[in-house]
């Protein structure tokens, strides 16, 4: 593999650049796309965008899904909104705005290209969207109505109640189903990926494993797409859905595809506290609640009175305290250790003192409970069913949990992964978010590649390949990989040891948690390196997978993917360690200022870290892509 | 936190689409009141693989009750006793030691039965497929403010698409008719100023794709009762309305809605 990183950014002014590549990028005539294959591997907003636009181009297109339906995928489960530069409540938003937020959110560790990219399309998503459909909220003339979110100081967020990734994916679904209809797109439901093939130096196509029946197909196209989402299940206690994972990503970077950033992920400030150790998941509340609620823990640790006997004079508001410019809207990463330091010092509330309040009842007062109800109604009724409390009368107790990884695949600013033919999309892939993702931004990215980008820059790859035909699936890359996917499958159910995956999972998610999660230090990471490799050894020692390979065993599904969880949790602590400086939601207590925030090493650190494997993630080798900031100015991230 | 013990759990097992089920009767103790009803299940099925036996097949994912994945009659209930919760946000809460929990997939022809309590619900994706979208190919949409959307027509639209197409309200008819939710997607466009070009095309085709594959809507209303997402009966009463007109043959008439 070369040890230089090309991220392809065009030539001209950062304003122009995106223009200059869709004036200068190749196109393929409508009568040939049809001799195009293309393979989209899930069907989340980046997948199933990307596969609805690139059969409305006239692309043949593949996609798979391990899901029983397209719709499914997690980005249904996002609540608070997407961000886009309209700027129709003339507040002062603009393109340069929102590119510069999230470039200061991912506290400068992002590449600006792509940055402003996403930002000059985030307009026009919001018009496609809204053409199919999605019922956003309205003012009563009509016209829609935006929020604001943490890291903003304008109202950009646009919101369908507190189910904005449903109504956006469901648009999305509708548009993959319509193609799906038409014939433009045959849909692999119930089928995972298990391997990417490359041939001749080009991604040739993908093996997957029908989740049904075991079996194990190889299926060739011109060029594939991954919008596998995140990992952040590596964690085994996330916001994630239990089926998140970091397989179909984890392969292709076992094929040569570079990893970048693994040890960036976003630690989320407002979610529901754990309640015991059976817990297989946490549930988030969005950071939209922040708009209206206040954060506060008693100002007296180990005070044990509930929320309303506690006066307002003992009582401290801390994030409005500590960043009084944001107040209760500070970035997630700055909010998240606040409450974290709080909680660790006994300020914690609850039965497992483990939370902070997040208090409505100043809300109430000021808006009425019907407004509260119209605004956060469906969040609230979430919080009952799970916490057993209602939020009306007593605060919500929230605590930060592991939600969202801004690292993945690495990618040029074509959205090209290190392996030609594979591109990257949505959570998958590291581009947009730096060390810090905005609230908001995470939807806007992955209908950012997959509506408006992907259809661009796999056109111009796609042009010189023009009557080439796809590889056979008998080519022996395609064999080799088959064999390895039914060897390791095998493998799992033959080790007939003592342990479940789950159990696994859990210890894993345990050393990663503690070393590197909300805060890293260079012992504690050392402590998690040595500790890895030894409980990954155990793992292929003592598993038990009972059931066989031959019809739905979920039992083996999970196996494979704890699997890649162990060798991808040893490259985020490497990295992790590797990173001697604090930016954004990368936390390593010996870089902090005198009042404990993070402390950026731009001379040293200023770059994506990307890895490359080389058969053992103990032994990546790193590859660094410089970060050059022309426009946005290299500053220290400020809420204050 | 309290425990919850002796639980007896029927559950049913069944290898294969085409083979025979049973139910298996489980005994399950020291269950946390705070654990979802899933996690109850989870604890069942470590317990399960921790005696070399093959774990319980059951269909979930964000946990949330967002995602629709979700899928089990519980006591004969679709997702459980609880009103307006889905499965995975049931609590254990909700029932007490010594309770017998009978636990079955959803129960409907239109959605066979894969394993254990996994069934198939793409019939539900056909529906969709036939017309449950509005034609907008990427790129030539009009500025977003330009369609103005009324507030009250907005919330309409967005209460029908609240749908998570989990099918509790197949699996809770009598009849496995899929009304409420082909009910529900209709209604979520065909009120939108955006989804009027093709109102009454996909009000008919959607409905024919409903008619191929479930059973006939009588109106007894037991899908709105179990939907989680508590989906108006209206939704049938809109589709039923604008397949009429579909069927109109005044094409003129049709024009004016």
């Amino acid at each position: 593999m070369s040890t230089v990183l090309n991220a392809k950014v065009p030539a001209g002014a950062l304003r122009d650049k995106w223009d200059n590549y869709k004036a200068d990028a190749k196109l393929v005539n409508p009568n040939n796309k049809r001799k195009f294959k293309v393979i989209v591997v899930g069907t989340g907003l980046a997948g199933a965008s990307a596969a609805a636009t690139l059969a409305e181009l006239g692309y043949q297109v593949d996609a798979f899904t391990f899901h029983d339906s397209a719709r499914r995928a997690h980005s249904i489960a996002a609540q608070g909104g997407i961000n886009a530069a309209k700027n129709y409540q003339g507040d002062g938003d603009s393109i340069n705005r929102l590119f510069v937020d999230t470039i200061k959110g991912g506290d400068f560790r992002s590449r600006e290209s792509n940055v402003h990219r996403l930002a000059q399309v985030s307009v026009d998503i919001i018009d496609q969207m809204v053409a199919q459909g999605v019922p956003f909220a309205r003012e009563y003339g009509g016209m829609l109505d935006n929020r604001s979110f943490g890291g903003a100081q304008v109202s950009r967020t646009f919101y369908a109640r507190g189910q904005t990734g449903q109504q956006l994916l469901l648009g999305a679904y509708q548009q993959l189903s319509r193609q799906i209809g038409l014939g433009g797109v045959r849909l692999f439901n119930r089928t995972e990926l298990v391997d990417i093939v490359v041939i001749d130096g080009r991604c040739g196509g993908i093996v997957v494993r029908d989740l049904l029946t075991g079996e194990i197909t190889s299926h060739a196209a011109h060029a594939v797409v991954m919008a596998t989402g995140g990992y952040g299940n590596v964690y085994f206690l996330s916001t994630n859905a239990m089926n998140c994972n970091v397989t179909a990503a984890w392969r292709a970077h076992r094929r040569g595809a570079m990893f970048a950033n693994p040890s960036f992920t976003q630690i989320h400030p407002t979610c529901i506290p754990q309640s015991d150790e059976s817990q297989s998941k946490l549930t988030l509340m969005s950071e939209s609640l922040r708009n209206d609620g206040r954060v506060w823990v008693p100002k007296n640790a180990d005070d044990s009175r509930p929320a309303g006997q506690i006066p307002e004079n003992e009582r401290d508001y801390y994030l409005e305290r500590l960043y009084p410019s944001y107040g209760n809207l500070a970035a997630r990463d700055v909010s998240s250790r606040a409450a974290k330091r709080l909680v660790d010092k006994g300020h914690g509330v609850g039965p497992l003192k483990n939370g902070v309040n997040l208090d409505f009842s100043a809300a109430i007062a000021r808006l009425g409970r019907k407004v509260v109800e119209e605004r956060y109604g469906n969040l609230f009724q979430m919080y009952e069913r799970i916490a057993g409390e209602d939020p009306y009368s007593t605060p919500m107790r929230i605590y930060p949990a592991t939600h969202y990884t801004m690292g993945g695949l690495w990618v040029d600013y074509e959205l090209g992964t290190t392996i030609p033919g594979l591109y990257a999309a949505g959570e998958a892939n590291f581009s947009d978010h730096g060390a810090n993702r905005l609230g908001a931004s995470a939807l806007m990215q992955g209908l950012a590649d997959g509506y408006f980008v992907l259809p661009y820059t796999i056109s111009n790859g796609l042009a010189p390949l023009l009557n080439k035909p796809v590889p056979s699936t008998d080519h022996p890359a395609f064999v080799q990989a088959e064999t390895e996917a039914r060897e390791r499958f095998g493998a799992y159910l033959d080790i007939k040891g003592t342990r479940s995956p789950d159990w696994f999972h859990r210890e894993l998610g345990k050393i990663i948690w503690d070393y590197c999660g909300m805060e890293r230090t260079q012992q504690g990471l050392e402590k998690a390196l040595s500790e890895l490799p030894a409980l990954y050894a155990e793992f292929k020692k003592d598993l038990r997978v009972t059931g066989s390979g031959e019809n739905v065993n979920q039992t083996l599904e999970k196996a494979g993917r704890v699997d890649d969880f162990f060798q991808l949790g040893m490259l985020m602590c490497r990295d992790a360690l590797d990173r001697q400086e604090s930016c954004g939601a990368h936390f390593r207590s010996e870089y902090q200022t005198d009042d404990g925030e993070a402390l950026r090493d731009d001379e040293n650190f200023c770059h994506v870290s990307a890895y490359d494997w080389t058969g053992d993630p103990m032994a990546a080798e790193l590859v660094k892509e410089p970060l050059v900031y022309e426009t946005a100015h290299l500053a220290t991230r400020s809420y204050k | 936190m309290k425990q919850l013990t002796d639980l007896k759990l029927k559950v049913w097992r069944q290898a294969g689409p085409e083979v025979d089920g049973y139910f298996e009767s489980h005994t399950v103790d020291k269950v946390s009141d705070e654990a979802s009803f899933l996690e109850m299940l989870d604890q069942l099925n470590e317990r399960l693989i921790g005696e070399g036996k093959e774990a319980v097949v059951f269909d979930h994912d964000c946990r949330e009750g967002i995602c629709g994945t979700c899928s089990l009659m519980i006591n004969g209930q679709a997702h459980g006793p609880q009103r307006a919760t889905t499965t995975c946000q049931l609590h254990m809460r909700t029932f007490k030691s010594g309770d017998e929990i009978v636990i079955e997939p959803w129960r409907a022809a239109a959605f066979p039965i894969i394993k254990d309590l996994m069934v198939d619900r793409s019939s539900f994706d056909r529906i969709v497929e036939a017309g449950g979208f509005i034609t907008a190919p990427t790129g030539g949409a009009p500025d977003a403010n330009l369609i103005l959307v009324p507030k009250p027509v907005a919330d309409a639209a967005m209460d029908s698409a609240a749908c998570i197409g989990c099918g509790a309200c197949v699996a809770a008819c009598p009849n496995g008719a899929a009304s409420l939710f082909t009910g529900a997607k209709i209604s979520h466009l065909n009120v939108l100023p955006q989804g009027q070009s093709e109102r009454y095309k996909r009000a008919e085709a959607m409905v024919h794709a409903m008619d191929d594959q479930f059973g006939s809507c009588t109106n007894h209303g037991e899908c709105s009762a179990a939907c989680p997402k508590e989906i108006s009966l209206d939704v049938i009463a809109l589709m039923n309305s604008d397949f009429r007109k579909s069927k109109s043959k005044n094409r003129k008439a049709l024009s004016r809605g």
